[in-house]
Parts: C-alpha cells; structure tokens; sequence
C-alpha cells in the first residue's frame, strides 16, 4: 500500500451533500433482498431444537424417530460439528454455542437440528427428537453468579488477571484494570463525595430483521452461503474453519440486512445450516423465529457497576474510580474490561482506578451491541457526575466542562490524547437553545456524555469504469447504514464527476479480497479510504489512457474536475478529455479502466457526544415519556449528513428503549419470560419526539477528508441523560436499567415515604 | 529506544513491569522483540494487540513507524458493535 492517509483539508464538491440513497426505493417498495428472500432450487427447511433449559447435561440425543419421518432429509447434533477448531478456545464457544456438546448452558442453547421438505415437516421431526438432560443448578444473575457458592458453569474456568494464580474454578473468567495516578490519595484531597452501586439488565439489540441464511453445500466441496451479516468475510473464515471447508470454496453473499449493532458479526445458525446442507446433499433455508432471536442470539451484557467520584469545592475531581461486573454468557467474554476502559474516558483525572470482571451466566452468549459495554458504565459514571455537580452547587455542563478530557491528556484507559471533542460538544450544548427551553409540571432535563474508540481495518475495493463512462464501485463492508451512498460520494469527489453517476454493490467474498466486517463505526471510515485510494490508481490509469489520445507523456496530463487536461502552452488547442471519452477509448488505449486497492484503515479518531434530554413523569404510574432529545456528537467529517444525522438518532432512539423498557426477564426456573416484541417492548416511533442532531466536524487527522466512525457513539449517552432527567423530574436518583414503571414508581413511593 | 507501556495483564506476564524499553523502529519490530524478551506475551500478539501511537490507536498497520520521543501504549484489542 502507497496511500497517505493524512487530512488534507481540501474543499469539497460531493462530500457533504445529501443525495438520495441508491438502496432507498428497492427497501420502501419491497424488492430489497433481505437473508429470507433468497431461495434456490429444491431448498429444504432448516429448523433448530433448543434446550429449554438454563444449564443440563445432555446425557443422550435420539433422533432415529425423526429420521424416519417421511421429508426429513437430514438431521444433525454436535457429532455433525466436530470440533476442528484446533486449539482455538474463542473459536470453540462459538461451535460450542452453535450447538451444544455436552451441557446446554442456556435456555434456547441449540441441541439438534432437522431439514425437511417444509416448515410443518420440520416441525413436526423436531417434536420427534428425544434429548435426556440431567438438570443442573443454574444462575442468571451477575451479581449472584459470582458468589462462591453460586453453581458453577464451567469448571475449568480459573480466573484470568489477578496477582495469584486462583487454585479453585470460578464463574468469573478474567478481572482487568486501568487506571494512574493513586486514588486513595485522590480522595483525601476532595471535599465532596458521590459512590453509588448501579445495575443494568440484559438488552437485545432488537434488529427487525431475524438471523436468515441460505447454504448450499456441494459434493465436490464448494459451498454457497446468501446470508444477513454486518461481515460475510468473517462469517466466511469462521464457517470454513468450523466445517472444515477451503475458505476460497465457500462464497458467501451478504444480503440487505434489516439491522444488524453488533448482533450480526457473529455466526450463530449459519454453521448449523451448512452442516444440515451438508447432509441433506441439497440446499437448506434457515430462518430463525424471533423468540429464537431473542433466547438464542447475542444480547448485551447485565452489569453491576460501583462508582466513586470525589471533587474539591471548585469543581475539580479529585479521584475517580468503578468495579464494573459485566455478565458475558455461558462463555468467557472481554465485555468489562470494555467497560473499565470507556467508563471516565472523558474526562481529564489525575487519579483513576477501573476494575473489570467478566462473568459467566446461564443466558445466551453475549454479543456485541453499539459501542458494547460503554453505555452501562456511561450510565454509572454520568449518573456519579451529575450527582456530584449538584452537591457541588455547580451547573452539569460547566462540572463537566471544567473536567473534560482534552489534547494532551491522559484518559482513563491510558494513552494520551491527540484533538479530541468532548470539550466542542459540550460548549456546544450549553449554548444549545435545547437547554434555556421552559419545563412543564412533571418534566425535567437531564444531559449527559458519551465516548467510543471507533476502529478500522482490513479493507479491499474495486473501482470499475465501464465504457459509458459509468463507474462502478465494488467494497467488502456491509451497508448497514447508508454506506453505499457514502461511498459513492467519496468516489464522485475523487473522480470529479456527478454522484448519479456512481453505482456502490457489496461484492461477495469470492469477488473481492478480505474486509473486516461493518462494526466499530468503521465501514465508511475503513472503505471511503480505500475507495478513494482506488480511484485515485484509477486516475493513474485515466491519465495514461489521456496521453496516448493525445500521444504526449503522462506527466504532462494532470485531472481535474473529472477531465483530464494536458497542461502547458504548448497543449494549449488540446481540449479537455472527459472520463466518459477517455472510457469510450478505452478498448483501443489497453482495454478496460479501472483501481484497486487493499489496505489497513488504521488511526480511526475517537468519538465524543453530549445528549440533552427532557422527560416527562406520571407520578401516579412511573411512567415516562421522553418529550425532546438533542444529540450532539462529532463526526470528524459527516459525508453524507443525512445518514450521520440518521446514525444519531438511531442510537438514541436505542439507548431510549433500552432506558425505560428493555430487559431480558428470567423466571426462577431461568427460562426466558418475555421472548417477543410484544412483552420485550422497544421504542416506535410514537414512543419517540423527533430527534434533534448537531453535526460537529473536528478533522480526523488521520483520514483524507478527516471522516471518524459515527456509528456507536450515540448510544453511549441516552441511559445517563435519561436518568439525569428523571431525577429533575420525579427527585429520584435511578440506579438501576431498565427505567420502567414499576421502578419509578418504587422509587417515587419509598422518596415519598422517606424510605429512599 | 522506546519506552513502551504495558497495560495491567500484559504487564504482569512482563514480570510484573508496567513499562519497558525495546529497540525497536516499527510495530512490527515492536512485537517481535516483545515475544522474544517476554514469551509469555507472544499469544497476546497472535491474538490481538492494538498499539496507541501519541494517542492514535493502531490495530493491524504493523509497518507503523514508532517515531522518537512518541508514547507508545499497548492495549487490548477490542470488539465493535
């Protein structure tokens, strides 16, 4: 790679303006393809048997009865899975998870699987499977399932990170810790101090659209895979390397995905669909229910989280510090140590100390969710700082401003920082018309901030010019977001020509080499980059392609304004070529034009956002409403605004729910209580006010056109922001997630009743 | 030379330093000479460390120069949603 990523600080034609999204009239008029809508010649229906208990061995599995039933096909239990993972302990949860060897470990843990000629057939052959299970003690709590007497999940889990080696097993796999300067000594020195024992439930991310696949897999050992991922590539080498296939033999092709935050970068059905296909010799569809979705793919962790915050009268903190248990599923996660490194991120501390626990519970694995672990601890920790500003007599904005986190400073998890802006979007909300607006009776405004690290990564994208002058832009990154939009912006800048004139597909993983998927805010960070690398080789190629028209060197052709121009008096009677004549030529200047480009986005900024929010409360009930919502964050550069503005509101609108209704419920019996969207309530949109966005564009030095992931951050915020308001609504601090009536009202009561 | 900080775990597997000093011109040099002065940290490399340059974090661009003077921080390498 010979790209120099640096910002250049050039003016912009394209970027930055708001054309209409090229999937937008497929996706409203129903012809988007989406995982379920693909099919192909004499596909059989996938369905899965799930454990209905939270933590059993399986002692035997008969599945001879289902076989027999006429338009089964195939049948398949781990023994169809073997372990291939060849030391790789990451990879064999994810086998593990994909169907269970020999304990389930959570309600909804997949045990066996059937195809058959139609969904009733399949059905009914899952009915007719037989699973012996000896029921074990299970535990779904965090807190609980780090006691010494809770029931151990796996035993041969000794706890990673602390000063002794543990000599008995544990259900908390890994403790981490971040942090300088000395805390105690912090302490002695505030005047003021707030510590406060938060808790937050188990959220799913509460995509639309379920995990779907099709997989074909050949005799001669070529597979096909049409799937809903944020990450084909990856889904790619995980399912090769778990079913043995040569990952080049198995082409998987992403379809539209109808949501994806984190819960589609992992492979969860997909194995199981290719080895059924495997077995049957024909194609399988596998679509899963939403309570499968819900009981058996990726939610957030729970958490419990102590926080401590000391300042001197002036407002400085003094000392910072927080124990963040995150549960991570039946298997070993790095969910708090995420946690300890986002929670004080914004801030400017001389004295910080966070302690991570990962902790092992009977409920499904946990996944990723929109910048994953830092909403629970920014929960924590803004919670802390608005309290703390209030025994301090001080405004929160101005606390906050006063100990933000700026250039040359230490954070929390570390190193020091470069230009950041937590510091512009604060200024920005104090003087935000949002924060003089009047309050009525029963409302109250809270604010509050939120950090994430935003990455990039390995990235390929092919920039192909037809003959009609027409380009075609082929990147790896999944469009989760209006990516391809984006992009094809960023190649009408580069080229110079109009936006109509760029079309962006996401090739499949034979047609491009590996992308790292579309998480950590980093598909149009990662591919603007390499697709303006592309174009550039491409423009290369358009100049030489120019200087043979006109038979003169190359060094004298420059392109500018999509036209290349032979520069000099003495070129002076040459017209400019256009990209579309110089294509039209192309078949007799060396055949077809087009870039490339393969490279590592690396140096992706972090992000910062501040949230402004007013809520209503019915005291008589609990309930609340969220009435306006400001968000404020940085995008670096916003490509296309729309689709930033749209990214910000969609974390809101996330971290809202997940605010005042979403919870994982669990019975005494560690099922799943509320498996459905009908009892597992998240926002719509008559839930929501419309969504206030301030776009702030503070360079990415480390990008072209200065772009930084804006995907994540804007649910780092909202369940801080909320809480900070139904304290100035209602006079009650919340510290437990989700907010939901029956919890304010507890608390409205016992304030009530002098029992808070 | 360069002064690299060792977050907590990868510390203790440094003998328990929170800094080192490695001779090294590039992340990749970096890596190499970790594994060799402290095996113990060379599955962490096969798995995944990001490395902060001046505050800027490096996940997979190995060729990175660590220029004179720069603080390099080591860091777990995280997931995204």
């Amino acid at each position: 790679m010979n790209f120099d990523p640096r910002f250049s600080g050039r003016k912009f034609a394209s970027v930055g303006t708001r054309p209409i999204r090229p999937d937008g009239i497929d996706k409203v008029t129903g012809r988007a393809r989406y995982g379920a809508d693909f099919n192909m010649a004499g596909q059989l229906v996938g369905r899965i048997l799930r454990s209905p208990h939270a933590h059993a061995k399986i002692l035997k599995i008969d599945t001879s009865k289902a076989e027999k039933l006429a338009g089964v096909k195939a049948v398949i239990t781990a023994a169809d899975l073997p372990d291939l993972t060849d030391g790789d302990a990451a990879m064999y949860d994810v086998l593990d998870n994909c169907m269970a060897r020999s304990k389930a470990l959570y309600d909804g843990h997949a045990v066996a699987a059937v195809a058959a000629v139609d969904a009733s057939t399949a059905r009914q052959a899952l009915k007719l499977i037989q699973v012996a299970y000896e029921l074990l003690p299970h535990v779904t709590d965090v807190d609980e399932a780090m006691k010494h007497t809770a029931p151990l999940i796996n035993d041969t889990i000794f706890t990673e990170g602390l000063e002794e080696k543990p000599v008995k097993p544990s259900n908390v796999t890994k403790r981490s810790q971040f942090g300088h300067g000395d805390v105690h000594q912090g302490f002695g020195h505030a005047d003021f101090i707030v510590e406060r024992s938060f808790k937050t439930e188990q959220t799913h991310q509460g995509y639309i659209e379920p995990h779907a696949c099709v997989a074909n897999v050949s005799s001669d050992g070529t597979a096909d895979l049409w799937v809903c991922t944020q990450g084909h590539f990856v889904y790619r080498q995980h399912c090769a390397q778990l079913l043995g296939l040569e990952a080049s033999k198995l082409r998987v092709t992403s379809s539209e995905i109808g949501g994806g935050f984190g819960g589609k970068t992992h492979v969860w059905a997909e194995p199981v669909a290719l080895a059924l296909s495997r077995k049957a010799g024909r194609p399988v569809k596998l679509v899963m229910t939403r309570d499968e979705v819900f009981r058996a793919s990726g939610p957030t962790s729970a958490t419990s989280i102590d926080v401590k915050i000391g300042a001197r009268k002036d407002g400085t903190i003094t000392a910072a510090e927080a124990t963040l248990r995150y549960s991570s599923g039946p298997y070993a996660g790095t969910w708090a140590e995420i946690g300890a490194m986002t929670a004080f991120a914004c801030y400017k501390l001389d004295n910080v100390k966070t302690v991570g626990y990962e902790v092992l519970v009977n409920r499904p694995k946990t996944a990723a969710y929109r910048a994953p672990s830092a909403p629970m601890a920014a929960f924590a920790v803004e919670s802390a700082v608005d309290e703390l500003a209030k025994e301090l007599g001080m405004d929160p904005v101005e606390f906050r401003i006063k100990n933000a986190a700026q250039e040359g400073t230490r954070s929390s998890y570390g190193p020091v920082y470069g230009p950041i802006g937590i510091g512009p979007t604060l200024e920005a909300a104090k003087t935000h018309p949002h924060m003089k607006a009047p309050l009525g009776k029963n409302q109250g405004r809270g604010m509050a901030c939120g950090f994430w690290f935003n990455f990039g990564g390995q990235t390929c994208t092919d920039l192909n010019i037809g003959m009609d002058g027409s380009v075609s832009l082929a990147v790896g990154t999944v469009d989760v977001g209006g990516s391809r939009a984006s992009l094809s912006l960023v190649a009408a800048e580069e080229l110079g020509i109009a936006y109509e004139q760029v079309k962006a597909v996401v090739a499949d993983t034979s047609s491009l080499g590996y992308n790292d998927m579309t998480d950590g805010s980093r598909g149009t960070f990662s591919s603007s980059m390499a697709t303006i690398s592309a174009a550039r080789n491409a423009i290369k190629i358009l100049r030489d392609r120019a200087a043979q028209m006109w038979d003169i060197p190359v060094d004298d052709v420059v392109w500018e304004n999509g036209h290349a121009i032979a520069k000099g008096e003495k070129y002076g009677n040459l017209a400019a070529l256009s990209l579309k004549e110089i294509a039209a030529a192309s078949g007799k200047t060396g055949g077809p034009i087009a870039g490339h480009s393969e490279l590592v986005a690396d140096g992706a900024g972090v992000s910062f956002a501040t949230h402004i929010c007013d809520i209503e409360v019915d005291p008589e009930t609990g309930a609340a409403r969220v009435i306006r919502y400001t968000v404020i964050q940085d995008a670096g550069k916003a490509v296309h605004p729309t689709y930033v503005e749209g990214q910000y509101q969609g974390g809101a609108a996330q971290g809202i729910g997940w605010a005042l209704n979403e919870e994982y419920i669990y019975g005494k019996d560690g099922r799943l209580q509320n498996a459905g969207f009908l009892d597992y309530r998240i926002p719509v949109c008559s839930d929501l006010p419309m969504i206030d966005t301030q776009i702030l564009e503070i360079p990415n030095p480390n990008h072209p056109y200065g772009v930084r992931g804006v995907g994540e951050t804007s649910i780092v915020p909202p369940l801080a922001a909320i809480a900070n308001a139904m304290s100035n609504a209602a006079g009650v601090r919340m510290t437990h997630i989700p907010m939901s009536p029956p919890r304010v009202l507890a608390a409205i009561e016992a304030e009530r009743e002098g029992r808070a | 030379m360069v002064e690299v900080t060792l977050w907590g775990a990868l510390g203790q597997l440094a003998g328990g330093k929170s800094k080192v000093e490695v001779e090294a011109k590039d992340i990749r040099e970096l890596f190499r000479k970790l594994a060799e002065q402290y095996p113990g940290i060379e599955p962490w490399i096969e798995k995944g460390i990001a490395v902060a340059i001046d505050g800027t974090i490096y996940r997979d661009t190995w060729s990175k120069e660590l220029p004179k003077g720069a603080e390099i921080f080591l860091l777990p390498r995280l997931a995204g949603g």
